[in-house]
């Protein structure tokens, strides 16, 4: 029996197992939300009220979940309005599949009503893309784009579906194998490549592991912690890899760059041999090229090859899966002979690094006000207590976003999901609805500022609307925290436009919108509204008053090496 | 270092536009670039010209492997390989200098043509260094109007009949 594209469409989301799907309706795309109706039972539909929050709510499902995140959008505005968060889950390489409703073919590059070349737009941030001009070949595209999005390094797909072709008949048959002639990733680690890795790591007096996202993809942690504690190797991470190596760990030195701890950027500009697992050596993270780690040899393990040398020239790089290269590299280090008593050979290093952490730990001055970095400490402390491991932190973007980094201690791999390459103010709340449907049984906290809230808060009504009880911790400093920390350090104080005169009142906001609002403006009122906000089953915004002229700390500025941090 | 890069494609609507998304993006510049069906119709043939150290070639050669419609990047710099490009040239040519530019037609083995009373259109065939050896002895007698068709190249066979192997190693 023929079926139309749109039930063609809904049975492959089915073979593909897909059980959510974020999305806004339109003209474009009105058969495919018909016929949605009828597959209510298997797939559900979470109806969001902006496209951008529809895929930054697949992406925090995908993140959190490891699953493929879909998106279900219309033509034209409601394609470019998904644009910002295919461009952030592009950045961190995650899996999504976008569906975008697409004018009729005969009318496609005639202006027509909402009409957007959303192909040739994405075109630059997605994996790949695609436009479906028969319905015949439906089918195998959807496959192929569920393939791509979540095989080699992940990311988004993006799929355009005329509307004639969604209307249209067709034979269905998903098939069970593609093949794509232009498409093999390189899972396994070239053997040479590994032994020689080995044999570096075997001899380094003062080595590093530098763990990235990557691990967190390849669901490699668990071969990384082995590495390091087999060997005593330090281990620091970018803002991506947090969570892949326990936070409480002694051999954990916290993230390194920009706003990395003092400790980290001196190990890595000190060690002899940096390991760099499923990272990608970013300018946030190296700081001046040149003066990256100078005296190192670099082992570099990715799955994209363009990610190796593209920065920083590597001495060894390894092509392949975060987690099969780690396997292969534990065992050739086994085969290398007897395992060198490590921690022994690394004392002297591990020293030097105490004593680093000793020099200049995290930290903050106390004042009369709430401390932004007090409100991280207290969540962090009361979610351990009350919800063990149990709970997923996302963050926007900005000062929130690195005080979470820095003073969160994520122990878990996927319990932080941050825009971290594109760093999308936005991005936090929508993510923790979606890793909230993915979980329901977490405890789902965004750490938010007052700025970044506010370009998605309308993703409250979502949130209500599904009842799910995320947490919204706003550090409100009545401003652009970040930009003004740059005003202050960069430009003489002169803080143009990013003081907000007008902020709204968060808690009235929330109860507009059916959710729970909670406020603290004092110190001790900090710890009985984060109680009371885990404890209450329902969307909570949490309005912290914080201290305006707080500054992270360290930083590097722009363009400086490592070394030349600011200091609190 | 000039390069030149020879790239197997999916013969689809779009791929030159990622390819050329992918130059301009990056940041990355092509010389030329010249593209045509093979012999499988559902393949094409891209010969690129870039420029750029040696860091940036193995990006561009790296980057276009990530695309999903490349199926086969080769720098044939370095390589035994021949290249070719074909120059149409519109040649003013008056009663005093006609005689002249057939000389020059004969002697670079190129051909005439269309001709008019007053010009010549000349076909010339060979390697950049040729084609511009051809343009500077034209130029004086009034070159009118000049197309180009940038680089074609392919790989020698080697003697022992194997084909020269692309340089491409990502490890």
């Amino acid at each position: 029996m023929k079926k139309t594209g749109a039930e063609i469409l809904l049975e492959s989301l089915r073979q593909e197992g897909v059980e959510v799907i974020f999305g806004f309706p339109g003209g474009a795309v009105l058969n495919i939300y018909d016929a949605l109706l009828k597959y209510a039972e298997e797939i559900r539909h979470i109806l969001v009220r902006h496209e951008q929050g529809a895929v930054h709510a697949a992406d925090g499902y995908a993140r959190a979940s490891g699953k493929v995140g879909v998106c279900l959008v219309t033509s034209g505005p409601g394609a470019t309005n998904a644009v910002t968060g295919i461009a952030t889950a592009y950045m961190d390489s995650v899996p999504l599949v976008v569906f975008s409703g697409q004018v009729p073919t005969m009318l496609i590059g005639n202006d027509a009503f909402q009409e957007a070349d959303i192909v040739g737009i994405t075109r630059p941030c997605t994996k790949h893309n695609f436009l479906v001009k028969d319905v015949n070949n439906l089918a195998i595209t959807i496959k192929q784009a569920f393939y791509l999005a979540r095989t080699g390094r992940p990311g988004p797909v993006l799929v355009d579906l005329p509307k004639d072709v969604i209307a249209d008949t067709a034979e269905y048959n998903y098939p069970a194998k593609i093949k794509l002639r232009g498409y093999n990733p390189t899972y396994q680690g070239h053997p040479r490549q590994i032994k020689k890795a080995a044999k570096l790591i075997a001899k380094a007096q003062k080595p590093l592991i530098y763990a990235g996202g990557g691990v967190i993809i390849a669901n490699a942690a668990k071969e990384l912690t082995t590495l390091a504690q087999k060997y005593a190797i330090p281990v620091t991470t970018t803002l991506m890899g947090l969570g892949c190596f326990p936070g409480n760990h002694p051999l954990f030195l916290g993230m390194l760059g920009m706003h990395g701890t003092y400790q980290a950027n001196m190990a890595v500009t000190n060690c002899d041999l940096l390991i760099a697992v499923g990272a990608r050596f970013d300018d946030r993270v190296t700081g001046k090229v040149e003066k990256f780690s100078p005296y190192s040899q670099k082992i570099h393990i990715d799955i994209d090859p363009t990610s190796i040398s593209k920065n920083v020239l590597v001495d060894i790089p390894i092509v392949g899966d975060a987690k099969n290269v780690l396997r292969a590299l534990l065992k050739a280090l086994e085969e290398e002979g007897p395992p060198p008593d490590s921690a022994k050979m690394h004392s002297e290093w591990l020293k030097q690094i105490d004593a680093w952490a000793k020099a200049a730990p995290l930290n903050y001055k106390n004042s009369s006000g709430i401390k932004p970095q007090f409100v991280i400490q207290k969540l962090n402390e009361i979610l351990r207590e009350m919800a063990g491991d149990n709970f997923i932190i996302t963050t926007e973007v900005g000062q929130n976003q690195m005080w979470t980094a820095q003073f969160f201690t994520f122990t878990r791999p996927r319990s932080l999901l941050t825009s971290g390459g594109l760093g999308t103010m936005g991005y936090g709340f929508p993510a923790a609805i979606g890793a909230q449907v993915a979980f329901p049984d977490k405890i789902v906290v965004d750490i938010a500022g007052d700025g970044s809230f506010q370009m998605n808060i309308q993703e409250l009504a979502t949130a209500v609307q599904y009842k799910l009880p995320v947490k919204v911790a706003v550090l409100n400093n009545h401003c652009l925290g970040m930009v003004r920390q740059w005003q202050q350090l960069f430009c003489d104080g002169r803080y143009s436009h990013t003081i907000f005169e007008l902020v709204p009142d968060f808690v009235k906001l929330a109860g507009a919108y059916g959710a729970v609002g909670m406020r603290a403006t004092k110190p001790e009122e900090v710890e009985p509204v984060i109680r009371a906000a885990l404890s209450t089953p329902q969307t909570v915004v949490m309005d912290f008053i914080v201290d305006r002229e707080e500054c992270v700390y360290p930083m590097v500025p722009a363009g400086a090496a490592l070394t030349e941090m600011i200091l609190l | 270092m000039k390069h030149v890069i020879s790239v197997l494609v999916d013969n689809e609507p779009g791929v030159l536009s990622r390819i050329s998304g992918l130059f301009s993006g990056r940041g990355f510049n092509i010389e030329s670039l010249n593209v045509a069906e093979t012999l499988d119709p559902t393949i094409s043939r891209m010969t690129l010209v870039t420029r750029g150290n040696d860091q940036i070639i193995e990006q561009i050669i790296k980057q276009l492997n990530k695309l999903v419609n490349v199926i086969k990047v080769q720098d044939l710099t370095g390589t035994d390989y021949v290249e070719r490009e074909m120059a149409l040239i519109k040649v003013s040519a008056q009663s005093s200098s006609r005689a002249e530019v057939l000389r020059i037609v004969d002697i670079f083995r190129g051909r005439v043509v269309d001709v008019s009373p007053k010009s010549f259109t000349l076909e010339i065939t060979g390697d950049e260094k040729k084609i511009q050896a051809v343009i500077d002895l034209l130029v004086p007698l009034g070159i009118m109007e000049i197309v180009r068709t940038g680089k074609v190249a392919i790989s020698r066979v080697k003697k022992n009949g194997g084909n020269e192997s692309s340089k491409i190693s990502e490890e």
